[in-house]
C-alpha cells in the first residue's frame, strides 16, 4: 500500500483507485484488465521507436534495445547523480537518445540506405558496442530510483504502471499528431512516399530522414525513461523488450501508427492471458506463434487487413 | 577454368567445382589451397595435440559459416536463426547420446540430431517462406525465434525439464557430453585431439567443396538469380519459395552438424548457443570473410575467432566491442568482406599497373574521407573537384 509519498502524488493513485473501485462494483473484471493494461502498454511503448524507423526509412534499427537502454540509463544517471526531478529527468532521457539517434543517422545509417540488411547489421553492432561499452564505463548495473506513486489502493498493481498505459496512449496520440497534423510529419511523410519529388519541391530531405531517424531514437529514449523507475538498470535490459518490439513490427505491418496500435492492442491482449495463465516464457511463445499466424494469413500484417476491411466497407456505400 | 593437361577425370571434377559463382578458379588457386590444405593438416604435427584440439572449434564453426554463407551470401537471406538449428542439432545430439550410452548411441545420435536440425529448419522454412516471409521480416523471425528458444533452454532448471535420465538444466546446460565417437561397441573410433581435429577439417573440406559445386550448378544460378530479383526468377519459371525452402533446409543441416561437433568438442551444450552475441558471431565472420564467397566465410571465422580467444585471455571485456566495431567497419568500408577486397584489390592493380592504381587508390581515400568529414559536419573546402572514381570490379 502507498505510504511515505508526498500528498501530491498520493493523489493520482488516489483517483484512479476510486475510478477503479467504482468500475469494479459493477461487476468489471479490473484485476484481469489492469494486467492487460500492462502488457498492452509495454508492447506499444517497446514498439514504437522501431515503429516509426522502420515504417518511415525502411530500416530497421537492431540497436532499439539499447537506444531503449540509453534513456533508461540517461534517466537513472540524471536521478542519481545530477539530482533533478523525475520527469525532468526523463525529458532529458528521450533528448540525449534523440541527440544520439541524430548523430548515429548522420554518420552511419545515411550510407547504408538501400542496402537494407547491411543496415541491421551494422546497427546490431553499434548495440553490441552499446551494452558493452556501458558495462564497461557504469559497471554491471545502476542503482534503482524506485516506483512513484506506490499501489492502486486496494490491488497489488504498482499505479505508475497504470500511468504507463495513459503514457502509451499519449506517445501514440503526439506520434499522430506530428506525422499527420504538422508540416514536418507532412514533408517527412512526402521524403518517405517520393523522395525525388519532394526533394524538387524544396523539401531538405536529407533533413528529414535526420529528424524522423531521431525522433524514433528518441521515442525508444522515452520507452526506456518510462520504464526506468521500474526496471533493473542493467546494460543488457534492452534485450528484454526485443522480441515484444520486433514481433510488433512483424504483425502490425506496414502503416506505422495504425499497425503499432493494432498489433499492441492484439498482442498485449494474448500476452496478457498467456503470461498470467502459464508465465513469461508461455506469453512470448504466444506471441511468436500469433506473429507467424498473422504473417502466414495476412501477409501486410494488421494494417493489411485493416485496409482491406476499409476498402470493402468503401465498396459497399 | 582448369588449363588442359589433366586427366579427363579430374577434368571433369574441376569443372563441377569452378565457374561464376565461386571466387578463385584459376589454376594458381587450386595450387594455393592445396598448400593451405597441407599446411592446415600438418598443424597437428607442428603445434601439438591440445593446440589441434583447440583449434578444431574453429573448423566447427567453419560448418556454421559456410551455412550461413550459403543462405545469406548466395540466397539473400539473412538468417540469426542458424545458432538455433547449430544449437538445436548440439542438444539433440546430447540428449540422445546420454540416453543411448556407449559409441553405438553416439553413432546414431549424430544422424538423429542433424535431422532435427534439418527438420526445425524446414518447419520454420515452410512458414516463413510459403508464408510470403521476405526480406528483414526473415531476419526478424529467425532472430526471434533465437532469443525464444535461449529463453526456453534457460528457464529448463527443475527436475521436471528432463527427458530420459538426461536433465536439460537451464543456464548450466548438458554437461558430461563424451567425445566424438563412431562404431559400436568393442569395434568404435573415439577422436579427440589430432584425430578429431583431422576429422573436422575433412568434413569441412568436403562441405565446402560441395557447397562449391552447389553453387556453381544450375540450382546455384538459381540461387543467385533469387538473391538479385526474386521476383524475376519466378517470372522465368522458377519455384522461387521452393528453392529458397530447399537451400534454408540444408544450412540448417549444415549448421546442425557443426553443432555437434560443438557439443562434443565443448563436452557441454548450454543456452548461450541461442544467446544475442552467439547469434551474431556467424554474421560478423561471414561479413568480414566476405559473404559471397565460400572460403571467405570460412577465413573470416578462423580470423574472428583467432582474435576473439586473444581477447578473453587479455582484454575479455573489450571482446564483444571489438567484435561490433568489426562488425560495423567492414560494412561501411569493406562491404563485400576481406577475400572478394582481395580479389578485387588484385584485379584493379593488374588492370592499371601500380603507378596509376595507387594514385587512383589516393584520390578514393580522400575523396571518401572528405565525404566522411563532410557528413559529420565538418566542412573540408575542396581545391579543385578531384575525378570521381570507384574501385574496378571485375
Amino acid at each position: 500500500m502507498t505510504s511515505g509519498f508526498g500528498a501530491t502524488s498520493m493523489l493520482t493513485p488516489l483517483i484512479i483507485g476510486d475510478v477503479l473501485g467504482a468500475l469494479d462494483s459493477i461487476g468489471v473484471p479490473v484485476g484481469q484488465l489492469l494486467q492487460m493494461a500492462d502488457s498492452i502498454a509495454f508492447i506499444i511503448l517497446a514498439a514504437i521507436g522501431l515503429t516509426v524507423i522502420f515504417g518511415m526509412m525502411g530500416v530497421i534499427n537492431l540497436a532499439h534495445g539499447e537506444f531503449i537502454m540509453m534513456g533508461a540509463y540517461i534517466t537513472t544517471l540524471s536521478v542519481n547523480v545530477l539530482a533533478v526531478p523525475l520527469p525532468v529527468a526523463m525529458i532529458l532521457g528521450a533528448l540525449g537518445t534523440a541527440a544520439f539517434g541524430a548523430i548515429v543517422e548522420r554518420t552511419i545509417v545515411r550510407r547504408l540506405y538501400g542496402r537494407l540488411l547491411d543496415s541491421m547489421i551494422v546497427t546490431f553492432g553499434l548495440g553490441l558496442i552499446l551494452t558493452q561499452g556501458t558495462r564497461i564505463i557504469f559497471g554491471n548495473s545502476l542503482q534503482s530510483i524506485g516506483t512513484p506513486f506506490g499501489n492502486v489502493p486496494g490491488y497489488t498493481y504498482s499505479a505508475y504502471r497504470v500511468l504507463l498505459l495513459l503514457a502509451a496512449v499519449a506517445v501514440l496520440g503526439g506520434a499522430y499528431l506530428v506525422f499527420t497534423r504538422t508540416e514536418f510529419g507532412i514533408k517527412a511523410r512526402a521524403t518517405i512516399q517520393d523522395a525525388e519529388t519532394a526533394r524538387s519541391m524544396g523539401v531538405d530531405t536529407d533533413r528529414m530522414y535526420t529528424v524522423t531517424f531521431a525522433i524514433g531514437s528518441g521515442l525508444a529514449g522515452l520507452t526506456g525513461a518510462l520504464y526506468a523507475p521500474s526496471a533493473t538498470i542493467v546494460p543488457g535490459m534492452g534485450q528484454s523488450f526485443l522480441v515484444e518490439s520486433f514481433v510488433t513490427v512483424v504483425t502490425g505491418g506496414s502503416t506505422v501508427l495504425l499497425g503499432t496500435t493494432l498489433a499492441g492492442g492484439v498482442l498485449g491482449t494474448i500476452d496478457a492471458i498467456f503470461s498470467n495463465l502459464y508465465g513469461n516464457f508461455i506469453g512470448q511463445i504466444a506471441l511468436l506463434i500469433t506473429a507467424i499466424i498473422v504473417i502466414r494469413l495476412l501477409p501486410d500484417g494488421l494494417t493489411g487487413l485493416a485496409h482491406t476491411v476499409r476498402d470493402k466497407l468503401g465498396e459497399r456505400q | 577454368m582448369i588449363d588442359a593437361g589433366l586427366p579427363p577425370r579430374l577434368e571433369r571434377i574441376g569443372n563441377k567445382l569452378n565457374g561464376p559463382n565461386t571466387l578463385g578458379n584459376s589454376r594458381a588457386f587450386w595450387l594455393a589451397f592445396a598448400v593451405g590444405m597441407v599446411v592446415m593438416a600438418a598443424y597437428p604435427l607442428i603445434r601439438g595435440s591440445y593446440a589441434a584440439g583447440q583449434f578444431s572449434l574453429f573448423l566447427a564453426y567453419g560448418l556454421l559459416a559456410l551455412s550461413l554463407s550459403l543462405i545469406w551470401g548466395y540466397t539473400g537471406i539473412l538468417s540469426f536463426g542458424q545458432v538455433a538449428f547449430f544449437g538445436i542439432a548440439g542438444y539433440t545430439y546430447a540428449i540422445v547420446s546420454l540416453n543411448l550410452g556407449g559409441p553405438l548411441g553416439q553413432t546414431v545420435a549424430l544422424p538423429v540430431a542433424v535431422a532435427a536440425a534439418t527438420l526445425s529448419a524446414f518447419v520454420l522454412g515452410y512458414f516463413m517462406f510459403y508464408g510470403g516471409v521476405q526480406d528483414v521480416y526473415v531476419a526478424i523471425l529467425t532472430l526471434v525465434v533465437t532469443l525464444v528458444l535461449e529463453t526456453f533452454m534457460a528457464q529448463t532448471a527443475g527436475s521436471e525439464w528432463s527427458i530420459g535420465t538426461v536433465a536439460l538444466g537451464g543456464f548450466n546446460g548438458i554437461p558430461g557430453i563424451r567425445n566424438f565417437a563412431l562404431g559400436v561397441e568393442g569395434a568404435s573410433l573415439t577422436l579427440s585431439g589430432s584425430g578429431f581435429y583431422w576429422f573436422v577439417l575433412g568434413v569441412l573440406l568436403l562441405a565446402y567443396l560441395g557447397a562449391r559445386v552447389l553453387v556453381n550448378s544450375k540450382y546455384g544460378y538459381a540461387l543467385v538469380a533469387i538473391r538479385e530479383d526474386a521476383e524475376r526468377t519466378a517470372m522465368l519459371g522458377y519455384n522461387v519459395k521452393k528453392v529458397k525452402l530447399a537451400v534454408f533446409t540444408l544450412s540448417g543441416a549444415l549448421a546442425g552438424f557443426g553443432g555437434v561437433l560443438y557439443a562434443t568438442w565443448g563436452n557441454y551444450m548450454d543456452p548461450s548457443v541461442f544467446s544475442l552475441v552467439f547469434a551474431t558471431i556467424p554474421i560478423v565472420w561471414v561479413t568480414l570473410g566476405g559473404r559471397e564467397s565460400l572460403l571467405g566465410a570460412i577465413v573470416g571465422t578462423i580470423i574472428i575467432e583467432r582474435l576473439r580467444l586473444w581477447f578473453s585471455v587479455n582484454a575479455s571485456e573489450f571482446a564483444i566491442v571489438f567484435v561490433g566495431v568489426i562488425l560495423m567497419t567492414t560494412v561501411l568500408l569493406l562491404p563485400r568482406g576481406i577475400l572478394p577486397g582481395i580479389r578485387d584489390t588484385y584485379v584493379f592493380f593488374s588492370e592499371h599497373g601500380v603507378r596509376e592504381g595507387l594514385e587512383r587508390g589516393r584520390v578514393t581515400v580522400q575523396t571518401r574521407i572528405r565525404t566522411l568529414l563532410q557528413s559529420v559536419g565538418v566542412d573540408v573546402s575542396e581545391p579543385e573537384t578531384p575525378p570521381s572514381s570507384e574501385v574496378v570490379r571485375e
